[in-house]
């Protein structure tokens, strides 16, 4: 026998159904029944609009880019196919890059996965584990060749084929417009202690290395890719050591 | 679990915590959307320890989908349960209403029919919470734009009924009482004689906005306005009942500046401070 909906699980499903549809779901009523459809607009326009605002808010030059109304309008498109799925909405986004990837109507901007990436890296960035820094002084040690060093968790490595950390600077409030060179962009984007997230421009070099030192390779290791001491002066002025370590040489 | 001071209480904005912290006297409780603080870690939790230092705190939680005809998310329970473990408020509220349907979050507060069935669901629902949070739970009514043809209980009787069975208290949000019995053109006083008072824990106040339909006005629960005059005279006529509870002004949208909230929590117990005057003046 077909396992039947309760009662009360088909009133949801087609509650459901029709905030993504354009008739209220039957069995909804009100005192004067010709205006069900505008009162049950209610509950669509809500959801409509508090989940394109979270997603704006999470991507705020995507939609500078775009422009509001067609990211609104792009937005409905991405719910639909990937709404949140728990109600913690600061995790909510992940797939927002790869959606941007392959939605033909914004083909012609091919930039703008990798600037949300950038734009979810830093959400993930604020909301990642606190860990307090090492002092200074934790790396005077005999074996500079053998340190290994763990990184905060806020801490992400970008890299983008196109310009994406230019353009996302651009975008932000009081910057100088500067021409923006072809990618690709390299950044740091972690957050210090005083809780300001920081996104930092990386040289294609120190960015080896700290993927190195991210990957917990010995400091002489990463050494062999360029000059660690930019790297390492970077993690310390941003507090993004936590702890330190002697390997065994590889 | 302690209880709320019976005194008013803001809900928590990011923007306001340097008031909030020059000012720790100015308010009795606040209350944060529990969801907001589900990160790892952050600023969001460093100013919530921060605060919670010197203030009584409200858990409010928006994604429980009590009202949900599925199962309750094991893994959110979990969540909320750390959060009271970590931070102790005084008080868990949750809503009768449904945010999910199947594997999607809905980010709104959708509403049930009132039947058999959904009382079953939801009885079963909060006690599940009660017993995996490790304390009693408020509910709060809400606000509804349209009704179900298969509801056969009232609301108040629907809450009344959960809270016998469950033991479970009651957020009353005034401005909820107001929106739906104007958009259903019921007697909002007639509702309120049918409330039970005596299971209250906390009120809620909060603005609205308003569409006009042919019938009449729609309002919708906006939280981003001023309490409505009606609804602060409902207050003041709760209040007459209940005496004084822990009250809590909500602004959402379009927040404002501290000021403007601490005028608001200023005429909130003006009226709790009447109602205190006017209880031992009966005693």
């Amino acid at each position: 026998m077909p396992h039947e909906r309760s009662s009360h699980a088909e009133t949801e499903h087609a509650f459901h159904a029709a905030l993504w549809g354009s008739e209220p779901p039957d069995g909804v009523t009100a005192l004067d029944s010709t205006e069900v459809s505008q009162r049950f607009k209610v509950y669509r326009n809500n959801v409509q609009h508090s989940l394109t605002r979270a997603l704006a808010a999470r991507f705020p030059v995507i939609e500078q880019l775009v422009g509001k109304d067609f990211f609104t309008a792009m937005a409905r498109v991405f719910i639909a196919n990937n709404p949140p799925r728990d109600p913690v909405m600061l995790r909510w986004g992940g797939e927002f890059a790869a959606f941007l990837a392959s939605f033909p109507p914004v083909s012609n901007m091919p930039y703008l996965a990798d600037v949300a990436r950038l734009e979810y890296a830093r959400g993930q960035a604020c909301h990642a584990a606190d860990a307090d820094p090492v002092a200074p002084d934790a790396l005077n040690v005999d074996d500079l060749e053998a340190l290994k060093v763990s990184l905060h968790p806020s801490v992400s490595l970008f890299h983008a084929q196109y310009p994406a950390l230019q353009i996302w600077q651009a975008h932000q409030p009081d910057t100088a417009r500067k021409p923006i060179a072809a990618g690709p962009d390299y950044a740091l984007i972690a957050r210090q202690p005083d809780f300001t997230v920081i996104v930092e421009a990386l040289d294609p070099d120190t960015y080896a290395v700290l993927c190195d030192l991210r990957d917990g390779k010995l400091l002489g290791q990463a050494a062999r890719k360029a000059d660690p001491t930019t790297a390492l002066a970077l993690l310390l002025r941003h507090g993004l050591i936590i702890d330190t370590g002697i390997g065994a040489p590889a | 679990m302690q209880q709320l001071p019976r005194t008013t209480g803001l809900g928590f904005k990011p923007e306001h915590f340097r008031d909030l912290m020059a000012q720790p006297g100015a308010i009795g409780f606040f209350e944060i959307h529990a969801e907001n603080y589900m990160g790892d870690g952050g600023a969001a939790h460093a100013m919530l320890a921060a605060l919670r230092a010197d203030h009584a705190l409200s858990l409010h939680g928006v994604g429980l989908s009590i009202g949900g005809a599925g199962e309750l998310d094991k893994d959110h329970l979990a969540r909320l349960r750390k959060l009271i473990d970590r931070y102790q408020p005084e008080s868990f509220s949750e809503h009768l209403a449904w945010s999910s349907h199947g594997a999607a979050w809905l980010n709104d507060l959708l509403p049930l029919p009132y039947t058999q069935e959904t009382l079953g669901a939801v009885c079963a629902h909060i006690n599940e919470v009660q017993d995996r949070l490790g304390c009693r739970m408020l509910l709060e009514n809400p606000a509804t734009y349209v009704t179900f043809e298969t509801s056969t209980w009232s609301e108040t009787d629907f809450l009344t009924e959960i809270t016998r069975r469950t033991g479970c208290g009651l957020l009353l949000d005034v401005n909820n009482v107001f929106i739906s019995a104007t958009n259903h053109r019921f007697n909002a006083r007639a509702y309120l004689a049918a409330f039970p008072f005596a299971s209250v824990g906390e009120i809620h106040l909060a603005g609205h906005d308003t569409e006009e339909l042919p019938s009449g006005p729609l309002l919708i629960d906006s939280h981003g306005a001023p309490v409505a005059d009606p609804v602060w005279t409902l207050y003041e006529e709760v209040l007459a009942w209940t005496g004084p509870l822990p009250t809590l002004i909500e602004w959402d949208t379009d927040v404002p500046e501290f000021a403007v909230l601490l005028t608001e929590t200023a005429r909130a117990q003006q009226y709790l401070d009447r109602a205190s005057a006017g209880k031992s003046h009966a005693a």
